[in-house]
This record gives C-alpha cells, sequence and structure tokens, in this order.
C-alpha cells in the first residue's frame, strides 16, 4: 500500500498528517482504533516529561548522561506499539526512551541504567527488548541474527531496529541489511533520521538523497516517511511487519524526524545547529501535531491534557525515588556475569576483593 | 576409532554437533558449497542443507553481529573467519557486545557461539595470514579462548565450545592442520575447558606452550636427549588460553623450580607474561631460575622469507632448555 507508492529515489515522502494535525490524505489513514491513537498520544508525552525531568535531575549531578528522545516520539511509539511483547524483538539504538517505554521497559530500569547501574539493563522476562547499544549500528546485526532465528525456527516473530542517520555511515548498517535481505528474514530496519550525528548535519554525512535509498542498494524495500507524523510511520510499519510476517522478508523506513535537545546532556546544540532552522523545525514537533489531531476529533481536551501533565510528572517522580533508593550495586553483582559459572581464578579474585572491601570499606558511587 | 589429522577432526566434530544439536548454524565466507578455505566444514552443507551451512558476505563484522541475534535468540552459531589476520573487522562485536552481553542484562540475554579461525605462522602465507593474537582476545573479559594441538582435542574441545555457555573463540593452528594424523574414538566426547594436558612428566624445568608449538617443544626435548643430555622436562600443553590451568602450571613449576613459557605471539603483553607474571605470585620462593620465555619478537609477523627469524624454532627452544637449567644465582 505504502512502499508501492512513495519512490525514495524521487525524494517522494509519505505524509498523511500536516503540521496542525490535519488530516491530508484519509485514503492512507493506516488501521489504528481512537483508543490506541490515545494511548500512543499518551506514551509520547510521557516519554517527553521524562527527558525534560531527567534533564533537571542530570544538571543536579543525580544522574548520568543520557540521550533523549525529544523530538522523536511520534516514531518511536509508532513502531514500538506494534511489537508483539514476548513473540517480537527489539533491537534498540541508544536513543529510545519513548521506543522503550512503549515496548514495555519500566521507566525506573532505564533511569537506573542512566544512574549508572547494569540492573536498569536487565529487561524483564516476557519482553524481547535488547539493552541499549552504545555503538554505532551495531544492533542493524544483532537484529538480522534475531530474525534469521525467528525464521530458523519457525516462530513467526519479526524483529525491529533502529539506528539514527549517522548510524547509516557505518559499514554494518549496510552488512547486516545485505545479509538480511540475502536470508529474506523478518527485520525491519529504521533510520530516525534526526539530521544530527552529534553535531554534524546530515548534510555532512552524506550526498544520498535521503537514507531509505540506502536499502536500493542491497536490494531491499524501503520508504521514505515523515517522522513527525504518527500516521505515516505507524501506516510504514504495519506494512513492513505484515510483509515480514508473510515471509517476504525485510524492509528499510526512514523516519525523517528532528532531534529537538542535545545530542546527549553532555553537549549543547546552539554551538553547532542553526537557530532559524532550529525554529522551523520545532513547527513539526509530533507531539503539538497529534494533540491538535485529537482535540479536532473530540478525543482529547485541554482539561484532560492537564490532569495528564500531573499524573504523568508524579509517575515519573516516584519512578526516580525508586530508583534513587535501590541504586546499590553488590560486589559479587559486578563479577558474576562474567561468564555463566565463575571460573576458579575469578573466584579468587572475588574473593581478594571481598577480603579488601571488607577492610577497607567502599562507600558506594565515585570516591 | 579412525585416523585422522586436525582438519579431519574438525570436520568430523561438526559433524557430531549438527547432529547432536538442531541449533548449531556453520556459516562464514566459502564456508558452505566449498567448505571452507581450508576445507574444515567441507561436506556439511550436501548433509545439512544450505539452511545450516551456508556462505555468508564478506562482511566480519555482520558475521559475529548477526551470530549475535542468532544465539540470544535460541541458536547456536559457529561462524569461520577465513584467518585470525581477517578478525580486526569483529574486534567491535566480539569486544563490545559478545563478551558482554550476559554481564550488560545481568544475565537475561547471553550469546554463546563459537568463533572459528585459523592461526598462526609457519605456512608461507601472504600478509595477515599469519597471525597470532590469542592475548588480545583473552584481555576481554567473558570470552573463552580455546588452541587445541592435536586431533584428539580438537574435536573433543571443539565440541566443548559448541556446549559452552559462554563465547568461545576457536584459534587453530594453522601449521599443524595436516601435520600429522592421530587416532581418535568415533563418538562424541568433550575435553574440559580450562585445563591443561601433561603431555610429559619431568622434574628439571616446566615448559608451558600450546598450539603448533607443543611439537615444536618436543622436538627440541627429543633433541637434547639425542645430544646425550638427560633432562627431564614437564611439558604442559594448555590447550585453554582463557581460562588457563594455572594450578597446573603451578605446581609443577613448584616441582621444578623453573619455568619456559614458550608461544609464537609477540612477547609483550603475552601469555607468557601473564604465565610468568603469575608464577612469581604463586611461587616466586619455589624458584631456582628467572622465568624465561621463546616467543616471537615485538615485531609485524615477517613475510614468508623472514619468517624463520621470527617462529620459536626448535633450536630457540633448546637453547633456552639449556640457558635455564645452567642459570646460577
Amino acid at each position: 500500500m505504502y512502499f508501492d507508492k512513495f519512490n525514495a529515489l524521487k525524494n517522494e515522502k509519505l505524509q498523511i498528517m500536516d503540521n496542525t494535525g490535519k488530516i491530508l490524505k484519509p485514503e492512507l489513514m493506516p488501521k489504528i482504533s481512537d483508543e490506541d491513537i490515545l494511548t500512543a498520544y499518551k506514551l509520547m508525552c510521557l516519554s517527553r516529561r521524562q527527558d525534560d525531568f531527567q534533564n533537571k535531575v542530570q544538571r543536579q549531578g543525580r544522574m548520568l548522561s543520557f540521550l533523549s528522545s525529544t523530538g522523536q516520539e511520534a516514531a518511536e511509539v509508532a513502531y514500538a506499539m506494534q511489537i508483539i511483547k514476548g513473540k517480537d524483538w527489539f533491537s534498540p539504538a541508544y536513543r529510545n526512551n519513548a521506543a522503550w517505554l512503549t515496548a514495555g521497559i519500566p521507566m525506573r530500569n532505564i533511569m537506573l541504567y542512566w544512574c549508572g547501574n547494569e540492573m536498569g539493563a536487565k529487561t524483564p522476562e516476557g519482553i524481547n527488548v535488547l539493552p541499549v547499544n552504545i555503538p554505532i549500528a551495531t544492533q542493524y546485526s544483532h537484529a538480522t541474527g534475531l530474525a534469521f532465528a525467528e525464521k530458523y525456527n519457525k516462530t513467526g516473530g519479526v524483529v525491529l531496529t533502529t539506528t539514527g542517520d549517522g548510524g547509516s555511515s557505518e559499514g554494518e548498517f549496510y552488512e547486516a541489511m545485505n545479509f538480511a535481505k540475502l536470508h529474506e528474514v523478518p527485520a525491519i530496519f529504521i533510520v530516525e533520521n534526526n539530521q544530527f550525528a552529534i553535531s554534524t548535519p546530515r548534510k555532512k554525512a552524506t550526498k544520498a538523497i535521503n537514507f531509505a535509498v540506502k536499502g536500493i542498494a542491497v536490494g531491499m524495500r524501503n520508504i521514505l516517511v515523515d517522522g513527525n507524523d504518527f500516521f505515516a510511520v505507524y501506516g510504514a510499519v504495519q506494512e513492513a511487519i505484515a510483509l515480514a510476517r508473510k515471509g517476504e522478508g525485510p524492509s528499510l523506513i526512514e523516519c525523517e524526524t528532528y532531534r529537538i535537545g542535545p545530542h546527549s546532556s553532555a553537549d549543547d546544540p546552539k554551538v553547532y545547529r542553526d537557530e532559524d532552522n532550529h525554529q522551523e523545525q520545532i513547527k513539526n514537533d509530533p507531539l503539538i501535531r497529534l494533540k491538535a489531531y485529537l482535540i479536532a476529533k473530540k478525543k482529547w481536551s485541554e482539561q484532560e491534557q492537564t490532569k495528564l501533565d500531573a499524573e504523568q510528572d508524579q509517575f515519573i517522580k516516584d519512578e526516580f525515588a525508586w530508583v534513587e533508593a535501590n541504586n546499590n550495586v553488590d560486589l559479587k553483582d559486578i563479577f558474576a556475569y562474567t561468564y555463566e559459572e565463575m571460573p576458579n581464578f575469578l573466584a579468587k579474585q572475588y574473593e581478594e576483593a571481598k577480603a579488601f572491601f571488607e577492610a577497607y570499606p567502599s562507600k558506594g558511587g565515585h570516591h | 576409532m579412525a585416523v585422522l589429522n586436525n582438519i579431519q577432526a574438525l570436520t568430523h566434530a561438526l559433524d557430531l554437533a549438527m547432529e547432536k544439536h538442531q541449533n548449531v548454524i556453520v556459516y562464514g565466507e566459502d564456508a558452505g558449497y566449498e567448505g571452507g578455505v581450508f576445507r574444515a566444514t567441507v561436506g556439511l552443507q550436501q548433509k545439512y542443507g544450505e539452511e545450516r551451512c551456508f556462505d555468508a558476505p564478506i562482511a566480519e563484522a555482520t558475521l559475529v553481529g548477526t551470530a549475535v541475534g542468532m544465539a540470544i535468540n535460541g541458536l547456536k552459531p559457529v561462524v569461520e573467519i577465513q584467518f585470525e589476520g581477517f578478525s580486526y573487522p569483529i574486534i567491535q562485536q566480539l569486544f563490545t557486545h559478545v563478551a558482554r552481553m550476559r554481564n550488560r542484562s545481568r544475565g537475561r540475554f547471553t550469546c554463546p557461539m563459537v568463533i572459528r579461525m585459523p592461526m598462526g605462522g609457519g605456512i608461507r602465507a601472504l600478509e595477515h595470514h599469519s597471525e597470532a593474537m590469542e592475548a588480545m582476545f583473552a584481555h576481554n573479559p567473558g570470552l573463552k579462548v580455546v588452541i587445541p594441538s592435536t586431533p584428539f582435542d580438537t574435536k573433543g574441545l571443539l565440541l566443548a565450545a559448541v556446549e559452552s555457555p559462554d563465547p568461545v573463540l576457536f584459534l587453530e593452528p594453522t601449521k599443524i592442520y595436516r601435520a600429522f594424523k592421530q587416532d581418535i574414538p568415533d563418538e562424541y566426547y568433550t575435553l574440559p575447558i580450562g585445563e591443561g594436558y601433561k603431555v610429559q612428566e619431568g622434574t628439571d624445568v616446566t615448559i608451558v606452550t600450546y598450539g603448533a608449538q607443543v611439537g615444536d617443544c618436543e622436538k627440541a626435548i627429543e633433541h637434547l636427549k639425542g645430544e646425550g643430555k638427560n633432562i627431564s622436562v614437564d611439558l604442559i600443553d594448555l590447550r585453554t588460553i582463557q581460562p588457563w590451568d594455572r594450578e597446573m602450571v603451578i605446581e609443577s613449576v613448584k616441582k621444578t623450580g623453573r619455568l619456559i613459557v614458550v608461544h609464537e605471539a609477540v612477547r609483550s603483553f603475552s601469555v607468557a607474561a601473564e604465565v610468568i607474571a603469575t608464577v612469581n605470585e604463586k611461587s616466586f620462593e619455589y624458584l631456582k631460575a628467572p622465568c624465561a620465555r621463546v616467543t616471537g619478537y615485538d615485531i609485524i609477523v615477517p613475510f614468508d622469507r623472514g619468517e624463520h627469524f621470527h617462529q620459536p624454532s626448535v633450536q630457540k627452544i633448546v637453547v633456552k632448555i639449556k640457558e635455564v637449567l645452567d642459570y646460577q644465582f
């Protein structure tokens, strides 16, 4: 439905809703219930508020650097809400807050991770989401392998993975898609093109007309979509998943979006971004668009928004309070997961460390 | 029993592994139809089909990266890298994901896999075909590193690697792929990863080695006997570089009071350095001579015409044994 209609080589972009929330192409609206749209919108709001909160506590020194999804929530929620829990897989990048929440990762896990504790990366049972992927584009290979196993075992799951526009410059971006297409595995490769790789603008990263065309070299179906348009992303992903489940192999979807915030809480985008362009871009904020859509449809109101904001703020505060109260690491934990069974030599090192810290107790955290 | 060389033992072990474990997937560059550059996987595609044994595109990083996904999702990938000297593109996946996934996810996701590659020199090969980088791999916590020296060990250790819940780098000394044959049992058996093997018992000096140099050390000992020297050597084949058999080595040095470590890998930050440091920590007071090593020099592996200077030859080992035995404090 979508993949056939939009030619990335001609830079044709799937857009269904404009930036005022008006549906431009009703005939292209994906199948999704009003209830699901509302759920998606609330998740987008939750992720945005979490980012805002984390920015504050990070500045207070209560959290390490983290990567915010601000500006990219529509894309992340739209694809992640189509992952069937316990059946499908998600092989994420490092900037996926909205997707993690949507896929069912508890907020406290995410916060714990950014507070420097591996327990945050322990995905709860029943959720097939790999941990944060700090290297770039290596998660594409993992997705290909996960999908290979789905096909081999005939378990019917699909695998979603995502990287930034910068990630598409890495060799593994291409290598993994090539392997995936050769084996026609059920994987969906997403590029969240947020216009920057840290400070390198998209124009200095590639001369390609867009990122979707990068799928053409490996023979992969591909499409460019407006990544701030919840319905466009939802529709393209819905079609890609359906094709993958039917055994029709992988797809590449570029979601053209915009990173409203910094790369990480450690950098200042004002140094490298053009302020006029920034002001233009933030008019496309995906939250504003979907909210306007919902209000126009009488599915949402400012009163409900005020109530939701307060509820979400309280929830976020509570989650972080839990994290601050539970952010401990046991000495044994840093040894225990190196191998399935602790080898003798490592057990001796653990005993050595234990004796040392019993004699000279460590206060924990940075000293 | 069958009389097999190292390559045949490998093929035999992979065959048994694929027969016993339906989740074993064998792939690599040319590993399918042709059976790999050294024919280690020959016949497996014909027997088990293209789904389980296939040629992969020349993209080493993704060979290992896909193995991460496969292993997390229940398969047991056995990946072939054509030569250790071509393993550098896999290092990011290996060090940032393969070695760490269990720890990162606190045990929720693990990626047990076997990565096989020919290693070492002495085969008159081109550049990048003769590297011995075991120390680099062993330096990364979370990986196991195995280097067999005989067909019997090759089979037993490869099957152990396939059964291992941890990722295993299986480094195969190219020089001895076809150098000799050995009677090995037909049935499925495993050898423990982490245990050394006492090739011969002795009381005067401990020699610790592995891979292709096990044979060189045996020849050196024979040579000394030929010279009429009555030297009694405790010869240890480590078989596993990480974890390595500290107990066997320490116990031996306590008996002999002398230690020589032999390997072809370059000297600095090497397995020899690690073994000697450990012996110093655990059995310093037993030493009758400084611990010694016969290794490659800290240089780029020379091309064929210069390689003989670099390899730890029988003669180099003979000279070092004499030096250590003659040492006077």
